[in-house]
């Protein structure tokens, strides 16, 4: 099996269990953090801080370099355009998030977990995902919108 | 603004965010890639040439996790309050919103605000405003 293969394994692996524990897996905790008019669970806040804590360094560290640690090349953003379709697509996807608490993370987790409401939540996030795919050919590299 | 200190859980939740962001790190690292959950998930869609396999490998690990831990202890509460016409639209917005904005809370949320990205940064913003405003709506509003 290729390292690569193992490497995204693991990385998946660990991402799901930081999911669990921070909480972010369970949609009623993410609820009550989105929910500042009422009693407010802030914990969630502090599991981005605990990620870009970690994030920090490290992206700072891969600037700049073209090869990864196992000699892949390294494919990091280049779009720097703050446009209508980020703004656009940000709003619609926090819309859903404060419909259901959940985002795409912790729906696949909670679909491991075998959750039936995050399965069915889970299907109509990747037809959403499939519709933009049918709207928005022919592609451009998988990142591509209409012009 | 209330701040339920009861539910507070600061341990866990930095915890969790160490793990996400190791988890990360070793994606760029070592496969020098963006672990962002929406754009892996839609590059699968997408079927962009080459880079299906380890796609593929990240979210068997995402989807994995739940039975590892498992092994260990019982799972965390996952509950889910909302119904299902409610999950069906919040999953095709989710799908739709995260494709079109190029990511959610992971890509852009931890990764682009580590990377200090501006462009990440007003995504995350409005994301993040999106949904205090929709649970603010819901919740006070409209007293679902």
């Amino acid at each position: 099996m290729k390292k690569t293969l193992l490497t995204a394994f693991i990385a998946g692996l660990v991402f799901g269990l930081g999911l669990l524990v921070s909480g972010l897996a369970n949609p009623a905790k993410v609820l009550a953090f989105l929910d500042l008019a009422g009693v407010w669970d802030p914990s969630l806040a502090l599991v981005m801080i605990g990620a870009i804590a970690v994030g920090l360094p490290v992206f700072y560290l891969a600037k700049g370099r073209d090869l990864s640690v196992l000699g892949e090349q390294m494919k990091l953003p280049t779009s720097t355009d703050i446009d209508r379709p980020l703004v656009i697509g940000g709003l619609l996807f926090g819309i859903g998030w404060g419909l259901a608490g959940f985002c795409p993370g912790p729906a696949i987790v909670a679909t491991g977990a075998g959750e039936l409401k995050a399965i069915v939540f889970t299907v109509a996030m990747l037809s959403g995902m499939g519709i933009f795919h049918l709207l928005n050919r022919p592609k451009t590299g998988g990142r591509g919108r209409p012009a | 603004m209330t701040i339920d200190w009861n539910a507070f859980t600061p341990i866990s939740a930095l915890a969790g965010g160490v793990l996400i962001g190791v988890a990360s790190a070793l994606l760029l690292a070592l496969n020098g890639r963006i672990a962002g959950i929406s754009g892996i998930l839609g590059g699968l869609i997408d079927r962009t040439a080459g880079e299906t396999g380890w796609r593929l490998a990240f979210i068997l690990g995402l989807l994995i996790g739940p039975a590892l831990w498992l092994l260990f202890a019982t799972l965390p509460a996952i509950e889910i309050r909302a119904d299902y016409p409610v999950l069906v639209a919040a999953g095709l917005l989710v799908g739709i919103g995260t494709r079109y904005g190029s990511g959610c809370t992971s890509g852009h949320g931890v990764c682009g605000l580590s990377r200090l990205s501006p462009r990440s940064l007003v995504a995350t913003l409005m994301f993040m405003g999106a949904g205090f405003a929709t649970v603010f709506v819901v919740r006070h509003l409209l007293g679902a």
